[in-house]
């Protein structure tokens, strides 16, 4: 007997669903998200097995944006491979470009004045910003919540105004040199960034009262993607991601370098490890930021900008170039042959936005390293989603995906 | 854990093991390990010596040197806020394996998933040695030294793509590639008019 819409019950609804569901259980569902799908905010393609509308398997699968980068790095020198950092995260390319210049150093034993560990904090912590910024904003996007987004873009606006400013650039800036940063601070920058520190406060408040109560942005992602401490560090995290998840880490507090331990500043640590915490943490380590920069700003130190030693490693100055013979033949051997470097090997992790960024650098000598392996930390973030996803809904994996942060750039290489 | 606060991990290691030896090249502390006691070393590295993190697993290829392959491993402790390089060399130069520590850091799949990918590097052990940067059916193992930067002739994944649009993987033009510079349809050497050039033709018109 065929019952009318009216007729119905909620009880006949339920019997009937139930029926429909012993019809379809045992018929797993392949479902492909990507390469190039709005959910994984870049190229990343996730193969899921689906029971309904719940995830039983997830398999990430990547490489659509892997340029090769470690390979260009063994044919190209030191100085050369600069702008190619700028692409492993390209939304904080500043902090990319610092973690592999102090690697370089580490691996020729050059430190570098005070001034330029400053301006290197300086744009560190003003990629952060806009690296959070973006991870916040296209989060709350996910979940629902354009007016984040543009929000967090105007903000990030302002802080690649300051960038661009800083380095010339507003994306790819290419600002480091190995031994010291390519210019000085420009004139009246300092007062720039510092007018513009209080808008960013007032701002990331504006973002904070738009979301952290949000009902639907707290339902959506609480209690989603949990990460428990153990498998955490068991596969890899870090940054943001592994602070989330309640392990008190921080590089640039732990393993303190380019003079971070010289600034005050709190670590802000999860409880539960889920979406919504990996979003407070950011959230919080955006005003830390502020914190630090205002710091920087007041403690500028005076003096050069790189190390008088690093000479040969810097590029003279096309007019030095032009008038002295020295700086002519150290150009020339520079441009042919690269700075030479001692052989050895280093590795070095900084506190980028994403994660901790290692470079690890092998040297025979010469010019040109003999292997560079970047570890990108959204490669381990990625990592982890096999063990999480399962027995998540299909819609929470894109909250998931928002809350891990991360950039396919430095995944694939 | 004990230990290692006292005296440095890699003293410690190789009082302890026995083929473990100091690293002097290395700027972190660092051992050089054989690839028969990557294992146990790694296991008291995580266990006792508080190494929590297996952040980076990175393969290098020695070419012209025996053994051919090697492979770092960098640990990172975050209760003792110091890192640890461990160094083995792998068996055998034609087919280079090496146990896999996949079950002491799950971290390790995909890490050494990339090291398979790029240098053929087998991981014993390890549940599933797929490619992951390039596609599964790749016939090369781009980061070996004798691959060259621009890369090399190979077929694209999806066959019948690729036959009904003949496209290929082409090197680059500086290593053999084919070198295609267009001419034209609007340019400067077409249209400047010589009073000496004759050869108008109905395909190339009289400037």
């Amino acid at each position: 007997m065929a019952l009318t819409k009216k007729e119905m019950t909620l009880g006949d609804v339920a019997l009937r669903s139930a029926e429909a569901e012993s019809e379809l259980s045992g018929d797993r569902m392949i479902l492909n998200a990507g390469p190039s799908h709005p959910m994984t905010h870049g190229v990343l393609r996730l193969v899921m097995e689906l029971d309904g509308d719940t995830i039983t398997k997830c398999d990430p699968v990547l490489g659509y944006l892997h340029r090769g980068s470690e390979k260009i790095a063994e044919n190209f020198t030191y100085n050369q491979f600069v702008p190619y950092t700028d692409r492993l995260d390209y939304i904080a390319s500043p902090a990319n470009n610092v973690a592999y210049a102090i690697a370089i150093e580490k691996l020729a034993g050059l430190e570098v004045p005070e001034r330029c560990q400053a301006i290197r904090v300086l744009a560190c912590e003003l990629a952060r910003l806009a690296s959070h910024l973006v991870g916040v904003g296209v989060y709350g996007m996910d979940a629902g919540a354009l007016t984040v987004f543009m929000y967090a873009y105007t903000l990030r606006e302002k802080i690649l105004s300051l960038i661009e400013a800083l380095t010339g650039a507003r994306l790819t800036t290419s600002y480091t040199r190995i031994g010291g940063v390519a210019r000085d601070i420009p004139e009246g920058f300092l007062g720039h960034v510092s007018k513009a520190l209080n808008d960013t406060l007032f701002d990331i408040d504006e973002i904070d009262k738009l979301l952290t109560r949000n009902k639907i942005f707290v339902d959506r992602t609480e209690g989603v993607g949990t990460i428990s401490r153990e498998d955490a560090l068991a596969y890899g995290l870090s940054g943001a991601n592994l602070r989330a998840s309640g392990v008190d880490t921080d590089l640039r507090r732990d393993n303190p370098y380019s003079g971070y331990e010289k600034y005050n500043f709190e670590v802000p640590i999860g409880t539960k490890g889920d979406c919504y915490d990996r979003y407070l943490i950011r959230l919080e380590e955006m005003r830390q930021s502020v914190a630090i920069l205002r710091q920087v700003i007041d403690t500028m130190p005076e003096g050069l900008w790189y190390n008088e030693e690093a000479k040969k490693i810097f590029a003279p100055r096309k007019r030095e170039v032009l008038t002295s013979m020295e700086s002519l033949i150290q150009n020339f051997m520079l441009t042919t042959q690269g700075p030479q470097m001692p052989a050895g090997e280093a590795y070095f992790e900084a506190e980028n936005p994403k994660g901790a960024l290692g470079f690890f650098v092998v040297s025979k000598g010469g010019g040109v390293p003999y292997r560079l392996r970047v570890r990108g930390p959204s490669f381990s973030s990625l990592s982890i989603l096999p063990k999480i996803a399962p027995g998540h809904l299909f819609p929470d994996m894109t909250v998931i995906l928002g809350s891990l942060d991360f950039i396919m750039g430095e995944c694939d290489r | 854990m004990s230990t290692a606060t006292e005296t440095p991990v890699a003293d410690a290691l190789c009082a302890r093991f026995e083929g473990v030896t100091p690293r002097p090249i290395s700027k972190d502390s660092a051992v050089t390990v054989p690839a028969s006691k990557l294992l146990e070393v790694a296991k008291a590295l995580r266990d006792e010596y508080g190494f929590e993190i297996l952040t980076c697993v990175s393969g290098v290829d020695w070419l012209g040197e025996l053994p051919r392959f090697g492979v770092y491993y960098h640990f990172h402790s975050l209760s003792h806020k110091s890192y640890f390089c461990v160094y083995a060399d792998c068996q055998g130069d034609d087919n280079p394996s090496i146990p896999s520590l996949t079950g002491l850091y799950p971290s390790a799949d995909w890490h050494e998933r990339e090291t398979f990918d790029m240098y053929g590097i087998r991981f014993d052990g390890h549940k599933d040695l797929r490619r992951i940067l390039m596609w599964d059916k790749y016939p090369y193992h781009p980061l070996r030294k004798e691959f060259p930067l621009a890369g090399l002739e190979t077929e694209l994944p999806a066959p019948d793509i690729a036959e009904e649009t003949k496209a290929k993987v082409l090197p680059a033009p500086e290593q053999g590639g084919p070198f295609i510079a267009q001419v034209g349809p609007a340019h400067m050497s077409d249209r400047e008019p010589s009073g000496l050039d004759q050869s108008w033709s109905e395909k190339r018109l009289k400037p």
